[in-house]
């Protein structure tokens, strides 16, 4: 254990304490217990920063787990881990001081659940960036899935939450279980080995592997669900219902950026196929998109940041995939334009963070003070909340691409990205690669189209205080802070760029591009206002002119149809979709559930025998060799032949009570054979299990209904007499072919290793219960355990039985 | 009409006490000879269930007075911690230990941690078995 397994532990062990200290100090908000945690994380994981340049040595420490599977609890902290932990603890701690302020310490406010799944998300992001294991980084994958849904569920009690909180599920874990197939497939391809820098290592060899395509298309299906990437994007706007700090955190700057993590970690090990390529910039161009497009559309101020995230989500991915092409080039030649994409793509990671940070937590501010969040209602707040415009106003330029904010930064170098991609000359981008730009460029003019709106019609315009329940006032202090903080940060990575240049950047570009520097060598990030006339500035001052063309005459364009539709057409998709899974799945069960024993009966029957059959045919496993059987003595027979007599008779007795006795008859037959073939242990529990039973029958019989004649086709009664005369004739074939197989091939039989170590290893003479209590104990115990849940879901069924009006 | 189970009464007094310790025997027996927690259980079960059967449920139940549900609980507990037991050795779960030992007026006996295993094993199956019947039976509806 490392200092660096308790940064992933510590917000879980922290998430055990607190409900205590909930429930002990209840006058105090849970929050100020929980805002140290990861404030000292992120001091620790600071230290790790290279203040002085010259990159940064990745730190690995393991702890095995499940060693035997390659499964290990390996921390490997490199540039990129450390630029996700330094987003994750930083936001994390502005994110909590936030929510004590914006989440009120009420007497009914179960805070100590909110603070819980907070922290389980923040150890379960901690754990998925730093974990070098693609095991490990899946469950805690999942944790962030799981927890994520519990805090948009937060507000149960609202119908729209819980059905947030389904649809992010349902996506992002359907996603991870595809993910979880493609790290499966890795594993095959990468020569059994779950570690991510190990795969890494061997790259070149697996770009070469057939299964590589289906490996890289099922982990970009978990990457894409969980990036909320078109067409997969459908669940971002709804998860919008979380409280707003929890809409800054996980579905802003971190969690939705888990996929984008994943995308820059294995950037090297898929990077070089064109596939990679393709899939990420026209998947992440659409996004970039539809989301900006969408975003348009909304009148509730997070929904239009929703899409907004959405949108940038996809500006980052489509940079990543243009980012790989530079793994094609020589990179000796210290020619830069091959690498702008991926160091636009972290530098852009950064400031979205920051600014989508500050304005989730203004329009959380706008509607904890005003009650709304309706751009229709909202308007003229400049003078009233003058803090509050004044990070949003910083925010929105940022987001908008205008100077001297660092959102203009890079978006610049977005534009320089796509036109350099676009001159490239491999993967077919002589013909195609001209759409990419203008598509990045339609995506920003709608982006500062919204960002307009954002403005104009919170801040702008007449205030109506009639439009509001209570009375709107700026936010105190304690909300504040936040927001100006991270407004502040915009400000000053738009100012000085070059502070992150080789503290983050860097070490996170040589993660995600590693060896294409030369040893001893690395890169040199420096970011310009100021490139004097080219193509970018063009494209930027295009945009602003389109734009504010557009958002000037956007009341006109409210009319239209298309602006009608605030909900995303997919989501229509979505909700068929789940109507249809509960429906099909009824009839399914319906079909086959038809609440009669004797077919649940056939069905088994019919499955054992085909897989049976199937066996013998496959493998050829069919033999029947009688030699060296002893005799059947005389008594056995007659035992068996009482056996058969009273199995055959049973079919044609219409008495429940002798049924009983009859069947009382085969088992204490079945007893008596046991003590035949020397079964002494066998032999009593068989006899007292038919004890037991005799005196369980006889209470339920009293439950049981008459027996009645039925109407059965002569079919029916066929069949049923076929598959069971084919059960017997199968058992007797396994039996045989097992004795025949036995005699052919020289496996020992594992009893004769019973036999042998019973006593000097376990100390007992009873074989069977040497087995049962010691070689095979943990089969014992998960059978008695097996038994008590039986018996505890009997007590269930029995003595709270439905009353017949309550619905399950 | 009142019926009077006299002869059922007497026997059941008697036999259902020697099918209980005959069960006690059994359960110990276990290790070297027929019998074991699983049979035990059963025996044990079968001789309570003789009990139930002969006497009504109110004068079992307050002679012996057992909530079947937490034995259940105890039992799968006791199983459990008896294997989490070898973790102290450095063994993996479940690791059973014996010994011999020489015990005045006894001789040599053996001890062995699968014995008290064996005794959750016990435990659960006579809790499952009456707790099954019982509640089938106490069910009215």
């Amino acid at each position: 254990m490392s200092l660096l397994h308790f940064v992933v532990l510590a917000p879980f062990v922290m998430a055990i304490f607190l409900p205590f200290l909930y429930y002990k100090f209840r006058s105090i908000h849970t929050g100020w217990f929980l805002l140290p945690l990861p404030l000292i994380l992120f001091i620790y994981v600071a230290t790790y920063i290279p203040f002085g340049g010259g990159g940064m040595e990745a730190v690995e420490h393991t702890v095995q787990w499940v060693p035997s599977l390659g499964i290990n609890f390996t921390v490997y902290l490199d540039g990129l881990s450390m630029l996700f932990a330094l987003l994750i603890t930083g936001i994390g701690t502005l994110v909590v001081l936030y929510s004590i302020f914006y989440i009120a310490n009420k007497p009914d406010e179960p805070l100590n659940n909110f603070y819980v799944y907070l922290l389980m998300f923040m150890g379960a992001m901690l754990g998925v960036v730093l974990s070098d294991n693609l095991i490990v980084l899946y469950v805690f994958w999942e944790l962030t899935s799981l927890s994520s849904s519990l805090l948009i569920a937060y507000w149960f009690h609202k119908e729209k939450s819980r059905y947030g909180a389904q649809k992010s599920m349902l996506i992002t874990v359907s996603g991870g279980f595809a993910m979880l197939a493609g790290f499966a497939l890795l594993y095959i391809i990468a020569g059994n080995t779950f570690s991510i820098q190990e795969i890494i290592s061997q790259a070149d060899a697996i770009v070469q592997d057939p299964l590589i395509l289906p490996a890289m298309l099922l982990i970009l299906l978990g990457a894409f669900t969980k990036s909320a990437q078109f067409p997969f994007h459908i669940w971002l706007p709804d998860a919008m219902e979380a409280p707003t700090p929890v809409s800054a955190y996980l579905h802003s700057a971190t969690m939705v950026k888990a996929g984008i993590y994943l995308v820059a970690r294995l950037t090297p090990v898929f990077g070089l196929t064109a596939e990679w390529f393709w899939i990420l910039v026209i998947f992440g161009l659409t996004t970039l998109l539809w989301g900006s497009i969408s975003a348009v559309r909304q009148t509730d101020l997070k929904g239009i940041l929703a899409f907004s995230t959405v949108s940038q989500l996809g500006l980052i991915m489509a940079l990543l995939g243009m980012g790989a092409a530079a793994l094609h080039y020589d990179f000796i030649e210290t020619e830069t334009m091959y690498y702008t994409a991926t160091m636009a793509a972290v530098f852009h990671l950064i400031n979205h963070a920051t600014f989508k940070g500050a304005l989730f937590m203004a329009v959380g501010i706008i509607d904890h003070e005003t009650g709304t969040r309706d751009v229709k209602r909202l308007g003229g707040l400049m003078a009233i909340m003058p803090v509050t415009f004044t990070v949003s106003l910083v925010g929105l330029a940022a987001m908008a691409g205008l100077p001297p904010f660092n959102g203009f930064l890079s978006k610049e170098m977005f534009f320089t990205a796509t036109l350099n991609v676009a001159s490239l000359d491999i993967f077919n981008l002589e013909t195609l690669g001209v759409f990419i730009p203008i598509v990045a460029w339609i995506a920003s003019v709608f982006t500062f189209v919204y960002s307009m709106m954002m403005f104009t019609r919170t801040f702008t315009g007449e205030f109506k205080p009639e439009n509001y329940e209570k009375e709107v006032h700026e936010a105190p202090a304690g909300l504040l802070i936040s927001p100006i903080i991270l407004g502040s940060l915009v400000i000053l990575f738009g100012l000085f760029p070059n502070l992150l240049g080789y503290t983050l950047i860097e070490p996170a570009m040589q993660a995600i591009l590693p060896g294409i520097t030369p040893v001893g060598e690395q890169f040199y990030v420096n970011i310009y206002h100021w490139h004097g006339i080219n193509t970018e500035l063009l494209m930027t001052v295009a945009v602003v002119l389109f734009g504010l063309a557009i958002a000037l005459n956007l009341k006109k364009w409210a009319e239209a149809a298309f602006f009608q539709r605030e909900r995303d057409p997919l989501n229509r998709a979505y909700d068929f979709g789940l109507d249809q899974l509960v429906v099909q799945s009824q009839n399914v069960t319906n079909f086959h559930m038809t609440g009669r024993l004797r077919d649940y009966m056939l069905y088994m029957s019919v499955f054992i025998v085909g897989l049976g059959m199937y066996t013998f045919f496959r493998y050829n496993s069919l033999d029947i060799n009688l030699e060296g059987q002893g005799g059947i003595p005389g008594y056995a027979i007659l035992v068996i032949g009482g056996l058969i007599a009273s199995t055959l008779v049973l079919p044609f007795v219409h008495k429940r009570i002798t049924n009983l006795v009859l069947l009382g008859v085969i088992g204490f037959l079945v007893a008596l054979l046991f003590v035949i073939f020397r079964a002494p242990d066998l032999a009593l529990t068989q006899l007292l299990v038919e004890t037991v039973m005799v005196v369980l029958f006889l209470l339920v019989f009293r439950h049981m209904p008459e027996i009645t004649k039925e109407k059965k086709a002569p079919l029916t009664t066929t069949v049923k007499a076929l598959v069971s005369g084919a059960v017997g004739i199968f058992v007797i074939l396994t039996g045989l072919s097992v004795h025949a197989l036995r005699a052919e091939s020289d496996i020992t039989p594992i009893s004769d290793f019973f036999i042998e170590n019973s006593v000097p290893l376990a100390g007992g003479y009873n074989m069977v219960n040497v087995i049962l209590v010691d070689f095979r104990g943990l089969d014992t115990l998960l059978e008695v355990l097996v038994l008590g849940i039986a018996a505890l879901g009997i007590v269930t069924l029995i003595k709270h039985r439905l009353k017949g009006d309550e619905d399950v | 009409m009142k019926t009077n189970f006299l002869m059922l009464h007497t026997i059941t007094r008697i036999v259902s006490f020697i099918v209980l310790s005959f069960s006690v025997y059994l359960f110990f027996a276990g290790h070297n000879a027929p019998g074991g927690g699983f049979i035990g259980g059963l025996m044990m079960a079968g001789a309570l269930i003789l009990l139930y059967v002969t006497f009504d449920a109110e004068r079992i139940n307050r002679v012996l007075p057992f909530d079947y549900t937490a034995i259940i609980a105890i039992g799968l507990l006791l199983a459990i911690v008896t294997g989490l037991n070898s973790y102290l050795f450095g063994d993996p779960f479940l690791t059973q230990y014996f010994e011999y030992y020489q015990i005045p007026f006894v001789g040599e006996v053996e001890l062995t941690t699968a014995l008290p295993f064996d005794l959750g094993i016990l435990l659960v199956v006579v809790a499952v078995a009456l707790l099954t019947i019982i509640s089938i039976a106490e069910d009215v509806s």
